[in-house]
Protein backbone atom coordinates (compact mmCIF):
# COMPACT_ATOMS: atom_id res chain seq x y z
CA UNK A 1 0.00 0.00 0.00
CA UNK A 2 1.35 3.26 -0.72
CA UNK A 3 -0.11 4.63 2.22
CA UNK A 4 2.32 2.83 4.39
CA UNK A 5 4.92 4.78 3.84
CA UNK A 6 3.86 7.83 4.54
CA UNK A 7 3.20 6.89 8.24
CA UNK A 8 6.84 5.95 8.53
CA UNK A 9 8.37 8.78 7.19
CA UNK A 10 9.63 11.44 10.16
CA UNK A 11 7.06 14.26 9.67
CA UNK A 12 8.78 16.42 12.35
CA UNK A 13 12.28 16.61 11.69
CA UNK A 14 11.74 17.23 7.55
CA UNK A 15 8.27 18.88 6.81
CA UNK A 16 7.43 22.14 6.72
CA UNK A 17 4.32 23.44 7.93
CA UNK A 18 2.53 22.43 4.28
CA UNK A 19 3.62 19.14 3.27
CA UNK A 20 1.74 16.87 4.54
CA UNK A 21 1.60 14.52 1.54
CA UNK A 22 -1.40 12.19 0.61
CA UNK A 23 -2.53 10.51 3.57
CA UNK A 24 -5.74 9.33 5.31
CA UNK A 25 -7.56 11.77 7.46
CA UNK A 26 -6.46 10.15 10.53
CA UNK A 27 -2.83 10.18 9.24
CA UNK A 28 -3.48 13.64 8.68
CA UNK A 29 -4.69 14.94 11.38
CA UNK A 30 -1.86 12.89 13.17
CA UNK A 31 0.85 14.87 11.62
CA UNK A 32 -1.31 17.93 11.74
CA UNK A 33 -1.19 17.29 15.52
CA UNK A 34 2.49 16.60 15.84
CA UNK A 35 3.15 20.16 13.89
CA UNK A 36 0.92 22.31 15.28
CA UNK A 37 0.02 20.74 19.19
CA UNK A 38 -2.03 23.56 20.01
CA UNK A 39 -4.71 23.71 17.06
CA UNK A 40 -5.92 19.74 18.28
CA UNK A 41 -6.80 19.32 21.71
CA UNK A 42 -8.56 15.59 20.70
CA UNK A 43 -8.57 13.14 18.36
CA UNK A 44 -11.30 10.28 18.15
CA UNK A 45 -12.12 8.08 15.62
CA UNK A 46 -14.97 5.68 16.06
CA UNK A 47 -16.82 4.07 13.23
CA UNK A 48 -14.21 5.11 10.35
CA UNK A 49 -15.10 8.79 11.02
CA UNK A 50 -12.33 11.10 12.14
CA UNK A 51 -12.82 13.59 14.87
CA UNK A 52 -10.43 16.53 15.59
CA UNK A 53 -11.67 18.27 18.39
CA UNK A 54 -9.82 22.25 17.87
CA UNK A 55 -9.55 25.07 20.52
CA UNK A 56 -11.66 28.28 19.00
CA UNK A 57 -8.77 30.25 18.92
CA UNK A 58 -7.29 28.04 16.38
CA UNK A 59 -10.17 27.18 14.44
CA UNK A 60 -10.04 29.60 11.63
CA UNK A 61 -6.21 29.19 11.10
CA UNK A 62 -7.10 25.01 10.96
CA UNK A 63 -9.37 25.33 8.71
CA UNK A 64 -7.64 27.40 6.20
CA UNK A 65 -4.94 25.62 6.46
CA UNK A 66 -6.34 21.92 5.77
CA UNK A 67 -8.84 23.59 2.91
CA UNK A 68 -5.34 24.25 0.90
CA UNK A 69 -2.88 21.60 2.37
CA UNK A 70 -1.55 19.29 -0.61
CA UNK A 71 -2.70 16.03 1.01
CA UNK A 72 -6.14 17.35 2.59
CA UNK A 73 -7.73 19.70 0.26
CA UNK A 74 -10.83 20.29 1.94
CA UNK A 75 -12.46 22.28 -0.05
CA UNK A 76 -15.63 21.91 0.61
CA UNK A 77 -17.52 22.33 3.75
CA UNK A 78 -20.28 19.44 3.88
CA UNK A 79 -22.31 21.01 7.00
CA UNK A 80 -22.23 22.36 9.99
CA UNK A 81 -24.37 22.12 12.54
CA UNK A 82 -24.45 22.47 16.65
CA UNK A 83 -25.12 20.07 19.66
CA UNK A 84 -26.68 20.98 22.84
CA UNK A 85 -24.74 18.29 25.17
CA UNK A 86 -27.56 18.76 27.90
CA UNK A 87 -28.28 21.57 30.43
CA UNK A 88 -25.97 20.04 33.43
CA UNK A 89 -23.16 19.47 30.75
CA UNK A 90 -19.46 21.43 30.97
CA UNK A 91 -18.84 22.38 27.83
CA UNK A 92 -22.30 22.57 26.98
CA UNK A 93 -22.32 23.27 23.23
CA UNK A 94 -20.11 21.90 20.67
CA UNK A 95 -19.95 22.93 16.88
CA UNK A 96 -19.33 20.49 14.28
CA UNK A 97 -17.62 20.96 11.04
CA UNK A 98 -18.32 18.48 8.49
CA UNK A 99 -15.36 18.55 5.99
CA UNK A 100 -15.22 16.93 1.79
CA UNK A 101 -12.71 17.14 -0.31
CA UNK A 102 -14.06 17.35 -3.99
CA UNK A 103 -10.51 15.96 -4.99
CA UNK A 104 -9.55 13.52 -2.30
CA UNK A 105 -13.23 12.55 -1.28
CA UNK A 106 -12.41 11.95 2.12
CA UNK A 107 -14.17 13.33 4.89
CA UNK A 108 -13.19 14.79 8.25
CA UNK A 109 -15.55 16.22 11.40
CA UNK A 110 -14.16 19.27 13.45
CA UNK A 111 -15.31 19.78 16.47
CA UNK A 112 -15.17 23.13 18.68
CA UNK A 113 -16.51 22.86 22.84
CA UNK A 114 -18.32 26.12 24.20
CA UNK A 115 -19.23 26.86 27.27
CA UNK A 116 -23.43 28.03 27.44
CA UNK A 117 -22.27 31.68 29.40
CA UNK A 118 -19.67 32.22 26.54
CA UNK A 119 -21.43 31.03 23.42
CA UNK A 120 -19.00 32.56 20.86
CA UNK A 121 -17.02 30.57 18.18
CA UNK A 122 -15.26 32.51 15.24
CA UNK A 123 -17.10 32.73 11.87
CA UNK A 124 -15.52 30.38 9.13
CA UNK A 125 -17.24 32.19 6.69
CA UNK A 126 -13.98 33.64 5.28
CA UNK A 127 -12.74 30.34 4.32
CA UNK A 128 -16.02 28.55 3.05
CA UNK A 129 -18.69 30.85 2.23
CA UNK A 130 -21.61 28.25 2.67
CA UNK A 131 -21.01 28.17 6.27
CA UNK A 132 -22.97 31.58 6.01
CA UNK A 133 -26.53 30.00 6.21
CA UNK A 134 -25.22 27.00 8.32
CA UNK A 135 -24.19 29.41 10.92
CA UNK A 136 -26.98 31.49 10.91
CA UNK A 137 -29.26 28.02 11.45
CA UNK A 138 -27.29 27.46 13.93
CA UNK A 139 -27.54 30.48 15.98
CA UNK A 140 -30.47 30.57 15.58
CA UNK A 141 -31.88 27.04 16.84
CA UNK A 142 -28.84 26.74 19.09
CA UNK A 143 -27.72 29.94 20.40
CA UNK A 144 -24.36 30.35 19.53
CA UNK A 145 -22.95 33.51 18.02
CA UNK A 146 -20.55 33.35 15.09
CA UNK A 147 -18.35 36.03 15.74
CA UNK A 148 -17.17 37.63 12.23
CA UNK A 149 -20.35 36.66 10.46
CA UNK A 150 -21.59 39.63 8.00
CA UNK A 151 -25.17 38.85 8.41
CA UNK A 152 -26.32 36.91 11.68
CA UNK A 153 -29.94 36.56 11.69
CA UNK A 154 -32.17 34.10 12.71
CA UNK A 155 -32.75 32.38 9.37
CA UNK A 156 -35.85 29.64 10.04
CA UNK A 157 -37.66 31.15 13.00
CA UNK A 158 -39.73 34.64 12.90
CA UNK A 159 -37.08 37.98 13.93
CA UNK A 160 -38.82 38.44 17.45
CA UNK A 161 -38.45 34.69 18.24
CA UNK A 162 -37.61 34.35 22.29
CA UNK A 163 -35.00 31.61 23.28
CA UNK A 164 -33.20 28.88 20.40
CA UNK A 165 -35.71 25.92 19.93
CA UNK A 166 -33.24 22.73 20.09
CA UNK A 167 -31.85 23.44 23.29
CA UNK A 168 -32.03 20.68 25.40
CA UNK A 169 -34.13 22.99 27.98
CA UNK A 170 -36.51 24.49 25.14
CA UNK A 171 -39.71 22.49 25.57
CA UNK A 172 -41.21 20.79 22.63
CA UNK A 173 -44.24 22.92 22.16
CA UNK A 174 -42.48 26.44 23.31
CA UNK A 175 -43.40 28.35 26.31
CA UNK A 176 -46.79 30.09 24.91
CA UNK A 177 -48.21 29.87 21.47
CA UNK A 178 -46.54 32.52 19.47
CA UNK A 179 -48.33 35.09 17.18
CA UNK A 180 -47.19 37.83 15.03
CA UNK A 181 -46.87 40.72 15.65
CA UNK B 1 -63.90 63.68 15.21
CA UNK B 2 -60.41 64.16 16.96
CA UNK B 3 -58.78 61.05 16.67
CA UNK B 4 -57.54 61.23 12.99
CA UNK B 5 -55.30 58.41 12.02
CA UNK B 6 -51.18 59.34 11.25
CA UNK B 7 -50.47 58.01 7.88
CA UNK B 8 -47.00 56.82 7.75
CA UNK B 9 -44.44 58.70 5.98
CA UNK B 10 -44.19 55.61 3.41
CA UNK B 11 -47.41 56.41 1.89
CA UNK B 12 -46.81 59.98 0.94
CA UNK B 13 -47.33 60.28 -2.79
CA UNK B 14 -43.89 61.51 -4.23
CA UNK B 15 -43.30 61.57 -8.32
CA UNK B 16 -39.50 58.89 -7.69
CA UNK B 17 -37.01 59.38 -10.85
CA UNK B 18 -37.15 56.53 -12.83
CA UNK B 19 -33.47 55.09 -12.64
CA UNK B 20 -34.49 55.00 -8.97
CA UNK B 21 -34.29 51.46 -7.06
CA UNK B 22 -37.07 49.55 -5.91
CA UNK B 23 -37.72 46.72 -3.74
CA UNK B 24 -40.31 43.90 -3.87
CA UNK B 25 -41.37 40.93 -2.00
CA UNK B 26 -41.62 37.75 -4.19
CA UNK B 27 -43.30 35.42 -2.90
CA UNK B 28 -44.35 33.14 -0.50
CA UNK B 29 -47.56 32.93 -2.57
CA UNK B 30 -45.93 33.23 -6.08
CA UNK B 31 -46.35 30.06 -8.03
CA UNK B 32 -42.77 29.78 -9.10
CA UNK B 33 -41.82 29.91 -5.85
CA UNK B 34 -42.33 25.59 -5.51
CA UNK B 35 -43.77 26.19 -2.05
CA UNK B 36 -43.47 28.88 0.53
CA UNK B 37 -39.89 30.77 -0.54
CA UNK B 38 -40.23 34.68 -0.40
CA UNK B 39 -37.39 36.53 -2.25
CA UNK B 40 -36.72 39.80 -1.48
CA UNK B 41 -35.52 41.66 -4.94
CA UNK B 42 -33.89 44.92 -4.98
CA UNK B 43 -34.92 45.78 -8.40
CA UNK B 44 -32.85 48.51 -11.11
CA UNK B 45 -35.92 48.42 -13.99
CA UNK B 46 -36.27 44.86 -14.48
CA UNK B 47 -32.50 43.69 -13.21
CA UNK B 48 -32.25 42.36 -10.17
CA UNK B 49 -29.11 44.29 -7.76
CA UNK B 50 -29.90 42.12 -4.96
CA UNK B 51 -32.02 38.50 -4.30
CA UNK B 52 -32.13 37.93 -0.63
CA UNK B 53 -34.01 34.42 0.46
CA UNK B 54 -36.26 34.68 2.90
CA UNK B 55 -37.14 30.65 4.52
CA UNK B 56 -38.82 29.98 7.29
CA UNK B 57 -42.56 29.90 6.19
CA UNK B 58 -42.37 25.78 6.79
CA UNK B 59 -40.22 25.41 9.86
CA UNK B 60 -42.05 22.67 11.85
CA UNK B 61 -38.97 22.09 14.35
CA UNK B 62 -38.29 18.43 12.84
CA UNK B 63 -34.76 17.73 14.42
CA UNK B 64 -36.39 18.72 17.90
CA UNK B 65 -39.05 16.00 17.26
CA UNK B 66 -36.55 13.69 16.56
CA UNK B 67 -35.25 13.64 19.76
CA UNK B 68 -38.74 12.59 21.39
CA UNK B 69 -38.99 10.16 19.35
CA UNK B 70 -37.37 6.43 19.10
CA UNK B 71 -34.83 5.72 16.51
CA UNK B 72 -37.93 3.61 14.75
CA UNK B 73 -40.20 6.47 14.49
CA UNK B 74 -37.72 8.84 13.02
CA UNK B 75 -38.33 7.42 10.13
CA UNK B 76 -41.31 8.47 8.95
CA UNK B 77 -40.41 12.27 9.91
CA UNK B 78 -37.86 12.08 7.05
CA UNK B 79 -40.54 11.17 4.31
CA UNK B 80 -41.78 14.92 4.99
CA UNK B 81 -38.25 16.42 4.56
CA UNK B 82 -38.10 16.41 1.03
CA UNK B 83 -41.02 14.91 -0.26
CA UNK B 84 -40.20 14.53 -3.68
CA UNK B 85 -37.18 11.99 -2.46
CA UNK B 86 -38.45 10.29 0.60
CA UNK B 87 -36.81 7.20 -0.17
CA UNK B 88 -33.53 9.01 0.08
CA UNK B 89 -34.51 10.16 2.97
CA UNK B 90 -35.31 7.38 4.68
CA UNK B 91 -31.86 5.75 3.08
CA UNK B 92 -29.82 8.25 4.80
CA UNK B 93 -31.76 8.12 8.06
CA UNK B 94 -31.77 4.28 8.44
CA UNK B 95 -27.90 3.94 6.94
CA UNK B 96 -26.92 6.91 9.83
CA UNK B 97 -28.40 4.38 12.40
CA UNK B 98 -27.42 1.28 11.17
CA UNK B 99 -24.06 2.57 10.92
CA UNK B 100 -24.12 3.77 14.78
CA UNK B 101 -25.35 0.33 15.33
CA UNK B 102 -23.01 -1.58 13.38
CA UNK B 103 -25.32 -3.77 11.51
CA UNK B 104 -25.01 -5.23 8.02
CA UNK B 105 -28.06 -5.58 5.76
CA UNK B 106 -28.59 -8.24 3.24
CA UNK B 107 -27.48 -8.01 -0.57
CA UNK B 108 -31.42 -8.32 -1.20
CA UNK B 109 -32.27 -5.68 0.29
CA UNK B 110 -29.51 -3.46 -0.46
CA UNK B 111 -30.33 -3.98 -4.31
CA UNK B 112 -33.79 -3.43 -3.49
CA UNK B 113 -32.72 -0.08 -1.97
CA UNK B 114 -30.56 1.14 -4.62
CA UNK B 115 -33.61 -0.19 -7.41
CA UNK B 116 -35.88 2.04 -5.25
CA UNK B 117 -33.78 4.62 -4.95
CA UNK B 118 -32.98 5.20 -8.36
CA UNK B 119 -36.63 5.11 -9.26
CA UNK B 120 -37.33 7.57 -7.03
CA UNK B 121 -34.87 9.98 -7.93
CA UNK B 122 -36.22 9.25 -11.23
CA UNK B 123 -39.69 10.66 -10.46
CA UNK B 124 -38.22 13.72 -8.52
CA UNK B 125 -36.67 14.60 -11.53
CA UNK B 126 -39.71 14.57 -13.53
CA UNK B 127 -41.34 16.43 -11.31
CA UNK B 128 -38.51 19.00 -11.52
CA UNK B 129 -38.72 18.91 -15.27
CA UNK B 130 -42.46 19.78 -15.31
CA UNK B 131 -42.33 22.64 -12.99
CA UNK B 132 -39.23 23.97 -14.42
CA UNK B 133 -40.97 23.96 -17.95
CA UNK B 134 -43.97 25.19 -16.55
CA UNK B 135 -42.59 28.17 -15.15
CA UNK B 136 -41.12 28.99 -18.06
CA UNK B 137 -44.19 28.35 -19.92
CA UNK B 138 -43.97 25.71 -21.81
CA UNK B 139 -46.98 23.39 -20.20
CA UNK B 140 -47.16 20.52 -22.41
CA UNK B 141 -44.39 18.78 -20.32
CA UNK B 142 -45.77 19.10 -17.52
CA UNK B 143 -48.47 16.41 -18.14
CA UNK B 144 -45.60 14.08 -20.40
CA UNK B 145 -44.20 14.11 -16.77
CA UNK B 146 -46.38 13.46 -14.53
CA UNK B 147 -48.05 10.70 -16.58
CA UNK B 148 -44.34 8.53 -16.16
CA UNK B 149 -43.85 9.91 -12.34
CA UNK B 150 -47.23 7.92 -11.87
CA UNK B 151 -46.07 4.85 -12.90
CA UNK B 152 -43.20 5.50 -10.37
CA UNK B 153 -45.75 6.07 -7.81
CA UNK B 154 -47.33 3.37 -8.49
CA UNK B 155 -44.52 0.90 -8.02
CA UNK B 156 -43.38 2.37 -4.60
CA UNK B 157 -47.18 2.16 -3.77
CA UNK B 158 -47.00 -1.29 -4.39
CA UNK B 159 -43.67 -2.14 -2.99
CA UNK B 160 -44.43 -0.01 0.60
CA UNK B 161 -48.57 1.11 0.76
CA UNK B 162 -47.39 4.75 0.26
CA UNK B 163 -47.34 7.00 -2.86
CA UNK B 164 -46.04 9.87 -0.94
CA UNK B 165 -44.47 8.82 1.85
CA UNK B 166 -43.62 5.27 1.83
CA UNK B 167 -41.35 5.15 4.85
CA UNK B 168 -40.04 1.32 3.26
CA UNK B 169 -36.61 1.39 4.46
CA UNK B 170 -36.67 0.48 7.73
CA UNK B 171 -33.40 0.31 10.44
CA UNK B 172 -32.03 -2.79 9.94
CA UNK B 173 -33.57 -3.79 6.16
CA UNK B 174 -37.03 -3.31 4.25
CA UNK B 175 -40.13 -2.71 5.53
CA UNK B 176 -41.24 -5.90 3.56
CA UNK B 177 -39.95 -7.81 0.22
CA UNK B 178 -41.38 -6.77 -2.77
CA UNK B 179 -44.46 -8.19 -4.26
CA UNK B 180 -44.80 -10.74 -6.30
CA UNK B 181 -45.02 -9.01 -10.22
CA UNK B 182 -43.26 -6.25 -9.03
CA UNK B 183 -40.36 -7.04 -11.16
CA UNK B 184 -42.27 -7.51 -14.16
CA UNK B 185 -44.07 -4.00 -13.72
CA UNK B 186 -40.45 -2.43 -13.05
CA UNK B 187 -39.40 -3.87 -16.23
CA UNK B 188 -42.60 -2.51 -17.77
CA UNK B 189 -41.81 0.80 -16.71
CA UNK B 190 -38.56 0.22 -17.90
CA UNK B 191 -39.33 -0.77 -21.67
CA UNK B 192 -41.10 2.59 -22.24
CA UNK B 193 -39.11 5.24 -20.19
CA UNK B 194 -36.57 6.01 -22.71
CA UNK B 195 -38.89 6.50 -25.24
CA UNK B 196 -40.39 8.79 -23.28
CA UNK B 197 -36.87 11.04 -22.33
CA UNK B 198 -36.76 11.25 -25.81
CA UNK B 199 -40.09 12.99 -25.87
CA UNK B 200 -39.14 15.24 -23.38
CA UNK B 201 -36.41 16.11 -25.63
CA UNK B 202 -38.37 16.99 -28.48
CA UNK B 203 -40.26 19.41 -26.44
CA UNK B 204 -37.76 21.12 -24.75
CA UNK B 205 -34.13 20.72 -25.84
CA UNK B 206 -34.83 22.31 -29.68
CA UNK B 207 -37.29 24.56 -28.48
CA UNK B 208 -35.46 27.64 -29.10
CA UNK B 209 -37.76 30.10 -26.44
CA UNK B 210 -36.30 27.39 -23.94
CA UNK B 211 -32.69 27.65 -25.03
CA UNK B 212 -32.74 31.80 -25.16
CA UNK B 213 -34.72 31.75 -21.60
CA UNK B 214 -32.10 29.63 -20.23
CA UNK B 215 -29.35 29.34 -21.91
CA UNK B 216 -26.04 31.98 -20.00
CA UNK B 217 -28.42 32.39 -17.14
CA UNK B 218 -27.83 32.11 -13.83
CA UNK B 219 -24.00 31.22 -14.26
CA UNK B 220 -21.77 29.92 -11.46
CA UNK B 221 -18.42 28.80 -12.16
CA UNK B 222 -17.09 25.91 -10.45
CA UNK B 223 -15.27 27.54 -7.81
CA UNK B 224 -17.66 28.96 -6.88
CA UNK B 225 -19.92 26.35 -6.92
CA UNK B 226 -17.47 24.69 -4.45
CA UNK B 227 -17.27 27.83 -2.07
CA UNK B 228 -21.07 27.52 -2.26
CA UNK B 229 -21.20 24.37 -1.14
CA UNK B 230 -23.14 23.15 -4.01
CA UNK B 231 -23.76 19.95 -4.73
CA UNK B 232 -25.25 17.30 -6.87
CA UNK B 233 -26.68 18.41 -10.81
CA UNK B 234 -26.26 22.18 -9.59
CA UNK B 235 -22.56 20.81 -8.93
CA UNK B 236 -22.17 18.80 -12.28
CA UNK B 237 -23.81 21.48 -14.17
CA UNK B 238 -20.59 23.95 -13.50
CA UNK B 239 -18.08 21.05 -14.57
CA UNK B 240 -17.46 19.01 -11.39
CA UNK B 241 -17.78 15.70 -11.68
CA UNK B 242 -18.77 14.31 -8.11
CA UNK B 243 -21.00 12.22 -7.19
CA UNK B 244 -21.52 10.64 -3.34
CA UNK B 245 -22.18 7.45 -5.25
CA UNK B 246 -18.96 7.02 -6.23
CA UNK B 247 -17.12 8.90 -4.15
CA UNK B 248 -18.24 7.71 -0.91
CA UNK B 249 -19.99 4.37 -2.24
CA UNK B 250 -22.73 3.15 0.19
CA UNK B 251 -25.68 0.24 0.03
CA UNK B 252 -23.13 -1.49 -2.85
CA UNK B 253 -23.10 1.58 -5.18
CA UNK B 254 -19.42 0.89 -6.23
CA UNK B 255 -20.86 -2.49 -7.58
CA UNK B 256 -23.04 -0.64 -10.60
CA UNK B 257 -22.14 0.68 -13.73
CA UNK B 258 -23.17 4.15 -14.60
CA UNK B 259 -21.70 7.66 -15.94
CA UNK B 260 -21.34 11.11 -13.94
CA UNK B 261 -22.87 13.49 -16.98
CA UNK B 262 -21.32 16.86 -16.29
CA UNK B 263 -21.81 20.12 -18.15
CA UNK B 264 -18.98 23.10 -18.18
CA UNK B 265 -21.36 25.91 -18.62
CA UNK B 266 -22.88 26.31 -14.73
CA UNK B 267 -25.94 28.13 -16.08
CA UNK B 268 -29.62 26.87 -16.28
CA UNK B 269 -29.25 25.00 -19.41
CA UNK B 270 -26.30 23.04 -18.13
CA UNK B 271 -28.27 22.37 -15.19
CA UNK B 272 -31.32 21.60 -17.27
CA UNK B 273 -28.58 18.77 -19.67
CA UNK B 274 -26.99 16.77 -16.31
CA UNK B 275 -30.95 15.83 -15.08
CA UNK B 276 -31.84 15.35 -18.00
CA UNK B 277 -28.65 12.73 -18.82
CA UNK B 278 -28.99 11.21 -15.30
CA UNK B 279 -32.58 10.85 -15.51
CA UNK B 280 -30.96 7.81 -18.44
CA UNK B 281 -27.98 6.71 -15.68
CA UNK B 282 -31.12 5.90 -13.20
CA UNK B 283 -32.55 3.54 -15.73
CA UNK B 284 -29.25 1.60 -16.53
CA UNK B 285 -28.87 1.33 -12.67
CA UNK B 286 -32.73 -0.10 -12.30
CA UNK B 287 -31.95 -2.60 -15.10
CA UNK B 288 -28.76 -3.64 -13.14
CA UNK B 289 -30.06 -4.08 -10.22
CA UNK B 290 -33.22 -5.82 -11.66
CA UNK B 291 -30.99 -8.55 -13.36
CA UNK B 292 -29.34 -8.97 -10.12
CA UNK B 293 -32.40 -9.24 -7.57
CA UNK B 294 -31.73 -12.71 -5.98
CA UNK B 295 -34.05 -14.42 -3.57
CA UNK B 296 -33.18 -14.30 0.23
CA UNK B 297 -33.94 -12.58 3.33
CA UNK B 298 -34.32 -8.15 3.57
CA UNK B 299 -33.92 -7.82 6.95
CA UNK B 300 -30.82 -8.23 9.07
CA UNK B 301 -30.27 -10.79 11.75
CA UNK B 302 -30.74 -8.72 14.90
CA UNK B 303 -33.34 -9.62 16.71
CA UNK B 304 -33.39 -6.46 19.09
CA UNK B 305 -33.37 -4.18 16.34
CA UNK B 306 -35.31 -5.88 13.52
CA UNK B 307 -38.98 -6.63 13.95
CA UNK B 308 -40.02 -10.03 13.67
CA UNK B 309 -41.96 -11.87 10.92
CA UNK B 310 -45.61 -12.37 11.87
CA UNK B 311 -45.45 -15.97 12.07
CA UNK B 312 -42.53 -15.84 14.07
CA UNK B 313 -44.38 -14.22 16.89
CA UNK B 314 -47.30 -16.85 16.68
CA UNK B 315 -45.08 -19.66 17.21
CA UNK B 316 -41.76 -18.26 18.87
CA UNK B 317 -41.78 -17.05 22.41
CA UNK B 318 -38.55 -15.29 22.11
CA UNK B 319 -39.97 -13.56 18.77
CA UNK B 320 -42.98 -12.44 20.92
CA UNK B 321 -40.77 -10.82 23.30
CA UNK B 322 -38.33 -8.89 20.74
CA UNK B 323 -41.50 -7.54 19.43
CA UNK B 324 -43.02 -6.25 22.26
CA UNK B 325 -39.85 -4.60 23.57
CA UNK B 326 -39.05 -2.96 20.19
CA UNK B 327 -42.63 -0.90 20.23
CA UNK B 328 -42.85 -0.72 23.44
CA UNK B 329 -39.79 0.42 24.57
CA UNK B 330 -37.38 0.46 21.17
CA UNK B 331 -33.58 -0.50 21.08
CA UNK B 332 -30.47 1.13 22.74
CA UNK B 333 -28.12 2.46 20.28
CA UNK B 334 -24.47 2.75 21.58
CA UNK B 335 -23.11 6.12 22.53
CA UNK B 336 -21.42 7.87 19.72
CA UNK B 337 -22.24 10.35 16.35
CA UNK B 338 -22.29 9.59 12.75
CA UNK B 339 -22.54 11.63 9.74
CA UNK B 340 -23.75 9.48 6.45
CA UNK B 341 -23.88 11.49 3.60
CA UNK B 342 -25.72 10.21 0.44
CA UNK B 343 -26.67 11.20 -3.48
CA UNK B 344 -30.23 12.53 -3.18
CA UNK B 345 -31.68 13.55 -6.23
CA UNK B 346 -31.20 16.80 -5.68
CA UNK B 347 -27.38 16.76 -4.24
CA UNK B 348 -25.65 15.66 -0.79
CA UNK B 349 -28.01 14.78 1.60
CA UNK B 350 -26.19 14.19 5.01
CA UNK B 351 -27.54 12.90 8.31
CA UNK B 352 -25.73 13.60 11.57
CA UNK B 353 -26.78 11.25 14.20
CA UNK B 354 -25.40 11.64 17.72
CA UNK B 355 -26.53 8.35 20.40
CA UNK B 356 -26.10 8.88 23.98
CA UNK B 357 -27.00 5.18 24.79
CA UNK B 358 -30.36 5.53 24.71
CA UNK B 359 -33.71 4.00 22.59
CA UNK B 360 -33.70 8.24 21.58
CA UNK B 361 -31.42 10.08 19.51
CA UNK B 362 -29.69 12.73 21.32
CA UNK B 363 -29.48 15.15 18.41
CA UNK B 364 -30.25 14.44 14.11
CA UNK B 365 -29.39 17.07 12.21
CA UNK B 366 -29.86 17.13 8.22
CA UNK B 367 -27.55 18.70 5.72
CA UNK B 368 -30.64 19.42 3.00
CA UNK B 369 -28.88 19.83 -0.25
CA UNK B 370 -31.57 22.21 -0.93
CA UNK B 371 -31.08 24.40 1.68
CA UNK B 372 -27.40 24.80 0.17
CA UNK B 373 -28.10 25.21 -3.09
CA UNK B 374 -30.26 27.90 -1.85
CA UNK B 375 -27.93 29.90 -1.05
CA UNK B 376 -26.15 30.37 -3.59
CA UNK B 377 -29.22 32.11 -5.11
CA UNK B 378 -28.00 35.85 -4.38
CA UNK B 379 -24.54 34.83 -6.07
CA UNK B 380 -26.40 33.35 -9.00
CA UNK B 381 -28.98 35.78 -9.79
CA UNK B 382 -27.16 39.00 -9.65
CA UNK B 383 -27.64 40.80 -12.68
CA UNK B 384 -30.62 38.77 -13.83
CA UNK B 385 -33.71 40.35 -14.96
CA UNK B 386 -36.52 38.98 -13.16
CA UNK B 387 -38.33 36.62 -15.43
CA UNK B 388 -34.57 34.72 -15.22
CA UNK B 389 -34.99 34.52 -11.79
CA UNK B 390 -38.01 32.49 -12.05
CA UNK B 391 -35.88 30.15 -14.03
CA UNK B 392 -33.00 30.49 -11.78
CA UNK B 393 -34.94 29.05 -9.02
CA UNK B 394 -36.69 26.11 -11.17
CA UNK B 395 -32.92 24.97 -12.06
CA UNK B 396 -32.05 24.69 -8.58
CA UNK B 397 -34.63 22.39 -8.11
CA UNK B 398 -35.20 22.98 -4.32
CA UNK B 399 -37.90 21.45 -2.16
CA UNK B 400 -38.52 23.60 0.88
CA UNK B 401 -39.77 20.92 3.19
CA UNK B 402 -36.17 20.47 3.40
CA UNK B 403 -35.03 23.57 3.86
CA UNK B 404 -36.71 24.45 6.31
CA UNK B 405 -37.24 21.59 8.03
Amino acid sequence: MPTDSNTERPLAEEAPTSSIEKTTPSQLVAALQHEHPEWILEVIEARGEVTAVVPREHLVAACSFLKTAPGAQFDFLADLCGVDRGVEEEPRFEVNYHLFSTTIYHRLRMKVLVNEDDARVPTVTGVWRTANWHERETFDLMGVVFEGHPDLRRILLPDDWQGHALRKDFPLRGYEPYSLK
Amino acid sequence: MSTSLNIPPQFDIVDRPLDSQMTISMGPQHPSTHGVLRLELVLDGEMVVKATPDIGYLHTGMEKLFEYKKYQQGIVITDRMDYLNPLGNNLAYVMAVEKLLEIEIPKRAQTIRVLTCELQRIASHLVWLGTHALDIGAMTVFFYCFREREKILNLIEAASGGRLTPSYFRIGGLMMDIPAGFERRVQQFQDGFLHSVEEFHTLLTGNRIFQKRTQGVGVISAADAIDWGLSGPCLRGSGVALDIRRANPYTGYENYDFEIPTESDGDVWARYLVRMREMKESHKIVAQALARLKPGPVKADAPKVVLPDREAMKRHMDALIHHFLIVAEGFDVPAGEVYFPIEASKGELGVYVKSDGGPKPSRVHFRGPSFVNLSALPQMSEGAMIADIVAIIGSLDIVLGEIDR
